[in-house]
């Protein structure tokens, strides 16, 4: 019978291609849209991570209380030893301390007066040993729009938005004032070694960029660091993973009553992403929900269209001898094939065209400018294994409630009229 | 000759308006294996209502309408639909084949609710078209036959389950006479090869001149009852 029903639908062009064209188009928006949100997140997160919060974070518990205000008085010490033990019990994860400071930078003109002062939010990162990967994570070298990376110690890197409010070129020397980490006054010039745009608002207003060395240097924070941000390999955060080394490594303390004991925390616990990846699941959810409910509806009159079509073909079945419940099955398995069909070209095309703007992306970084959210200004999408299945559930749904509802009409016909209507 | 469908003070009306409008007054019928009857009259005189009960298309008001020893008021939608599936056959006016299936798919349809196996019914629908004359249009269309052989087809489609019993309305309408004469021809031989019990529902000449009974109705009453010693044509 599934044969038969079949070259229905192949031969009905009236009986499929609508149908199929509506499933499609709405598939393909599911497909899609979940590639585009899933590379949105994924976008967010891997920014997050890498900028902020790392996959996990270890801190003191009084940094911890306090991280807005990055206070380095509050940092860990013997991060060495910190680290040693860290790569010991999660060998697979890369440790990386970071140093995050402020102050304000001078730049001085030629005779070597002030020119000009301005405010910055500094950044220290481990640049320089060869085993880091930092600068590769941080995207450093794609976003260098003059100069170049630091390469010994004494550099620096600004941000494009410093660089063109005080006219300073690679190669000027700048001196930054700020505290160090018992609150004594510092200052260290440096070279400019580069200028750097990430095209996030919130990473270019008045950022520098340190190498670790210098910064513990600058801020007498020897073998210390505010935070250690850890990274699973293959940089993919797993919620589950990185919840499972958090309370182990947490247990190990939980006894410690010293505000200065260290303290993990995983990326979901910082900056809301909890909430972000919670609030991305229901709107992918709602979506679908809403993708449903809306087709249907089309499908629904799609089915009630086909079946004042098919009014012929029903009567001539039921006088044959078909049960209507049977007639009505046939419909919902018929709906089930058109469903399949549409699904499989909607979630092609949802591939596709997701696949296109994962390797060209599209860039949106001139909206971005004044936005404080860390994403990258490049919106591009995710190819996932679930977007090859996720569009069937609305696609195959929509097409089946669409058909039980305009279906229920055979329940109505009336098999005394059959020789009367069907002459 | 034991009756197959055996229909004793039947009665069925419809409701109009505030009142009723009596479509069969009082009928009693005794039809046997074999028998190729024609249900002749005016428009309104009953005859389609009488093949609607026949066919468990429809149930008595009052009184009682057996076929093939079930009792037509007292069947369930299924047991009609599997009366009907198994033991009756139809024929329309206006053939209404499948459109988007060819001939052999549509011969094909009254075996698949049997569940019969592929090889069966294969040979079951090819005995069909040679029955009909079409064994060479089973990959046609019905819109690339013409309204004869659409017919035929209708009629293969009748009886490739081997029915007990066809039910044919008007069957010669929308033919020509040359064509009308055909598929009489047809459906007699098929009478008399097979001893199935043909019932239409006519007013057509044509279709009187081959009947072997004809029971003329006039406003839903059996006004007679006559057996044709000599059908006219028999060929």
């Amino acid at each position: 019978m599934i044969k038969f029903l079949w070259k229905g639908i192949i031969r009905d062009k009236g009986r499929s291609l609508l149908p199929v064209i509506v499933v499609s188009i709405g598939v393909l928006c599911v497909v899609f849209l979940d590639g585009l949100m899933g590379g949105v997140m994924n976008n967010m997160v891997k920014m997050t991570a890498n900028f902020q919060t790392g996959h996990l974070k270890v801190m003191t518990r009084a940094y911890n209380g306090n991280e807005a205000q990055k206070p380095n008085d509050l940092a860990l010490l013997e991060v060495d030893e910190l680290i040693k033990d860290l790569h010991q019990k999660y060998p697979n994860i890369d440790w990386n301390p970071r140093i995050s400071f402020g102050g304000l930078l001078d730049i001085p003109d030629s005779r070597g007066e002030t020119k000009a002062q301005g405010p910055v939010a500094g950044s220290a990162y481990d640049l320089l040993s060869d085993d880091s990967k930092e600068a590769e994570r941080l995207g450093l070298q794609k976003s260098l729009i003059a100069g170049q990376l630091i390469r010994r110690s004494g550099e620096i890197i600004i941000s494009s938005d410093f660089a063109d409010k005080f006219n300073v070129q690679p190669g000027d020397t700048l001196t930054f004032f700020g505290s160090t980490m018992y609150g004594s006054m510092s200052f260290m010039n440096y070279a400019v070694a580069g200028v750097i745009r990430f095209g996030v608002g919130m990473l270019d207003k008045g950022a520098i960029i340190l190498d670790l060395s210098d910064a513990r240097q600058l801020l007498d924070m020897d073998n210390a660091a505010g935070e250690i941000l850890g990274f699973l390999p293959d940089e993919h955060y797993d919620r589950e993973i990185t919840e499972s080394i958090k309370q182990d490594f947490n247990a190990a303390y939980a006894d410690n009553s010293d505000e200065f004991a260290p303290v993990m925390l995983q990326l979901a616990d910082q900056n809301g992403m909890r909430d972000s990846l919670s609030y991305m699941g229901s709107v992918s959810f709602i979506m679908v929900l809403l993708l449903v409910f809306a087709l249907s509806i089309v499908l629904w009159n799609t089915g009630v269209l086909g079946g004042i079509r098919r009014y012929n073909e029903f009567g001539v079945r039921l006088a044959i001898g078909e049960e209507k419940k049977h007639i009505y099955h046939t419909l919902l398995v018929e709906s089930l094939l058109i469903g399949g069909v549409g699904s499989v070209i909607g979630t092609a095309f949802g591939l596709g065209i997701s696949y296109l703007i994962s390797i060209y992306g599209i860039d949106y970084g001139a909206m971005m400018e004044n936005l404080s959210m860390m994403i990258d200004p490049v919106l591009r999408a995710e190819v996932t294994l679930r977007m090859f299945y996720i569009g069937f559930i609305p696609g195959v749904l929509s097409m089946l409630i669409g058909t039980a509802l305009s279906g229920q009409a055979i329940y109505k016909r009336n098999t005394a009229m059959l020789f009367k209507e069907l002459d | 000759m034991q009756p197959i469908i055996s229909i004793n003070g039947l009665v069925k009306t419809f409701p109009v308006g505030n009142g009723f409008f009596c479509a069969l007054n009082d009928v009693n019928l005794k039809l046997g294996t074999g028998e190729f009857v024609g249900l002749v009259g005016p428009s309104g005189s009953g005859k389609t209502t009488l093949l609607n009960i026949i066919g468990s298309l429809d149930t008595p008001t009052e009184g009682k309408a057996e076929v093939l020893g079930h009792s037509i008021g007292e069947l369930t939608a299924k047991e009609s639909a599997a009366l009907r599936n198994k033991d009756i056959g139809f024929i329309f006016q206006s053939y209404n084949l499948l459109p988007v299936y060819t001939v052999y798919e549509n011969v094909e349809f009254p075996l698949l609710l049997q569940k019969m196996s592929a090889d069966t019914r294969r040979k079951a629908i090819m005995e069909a078209l040679d029955w009909v004359g079409l064994t060479n249009k089973e990959q046609s269309r019905p819109s690339q036959l013409s309204g004869g052989e659409c017919q035929r087809v209708a009629i293969a489609r009748a009886m490739v389950k081997r029915p007990a019993i066809v039910l044919a309305d008007e069957p010669s309408a929308n033919l020509d006479a040359k064509n009308s004469h055909n598929i009489l021809q047809t459906m007699r031989k098929l009478n008399e090869e097979l001893q199935t019990t043909f019932i239409f529902a006519t007013h057509d000449e044509k279709v009187m001149q081959y009947l072997k009974r004809i029971v003329y109705l006039q406003d839903g009453e059996v006004e007679r009852d006559e057996t044709v010693n000599q059908p006219n044509r028999n060929e």
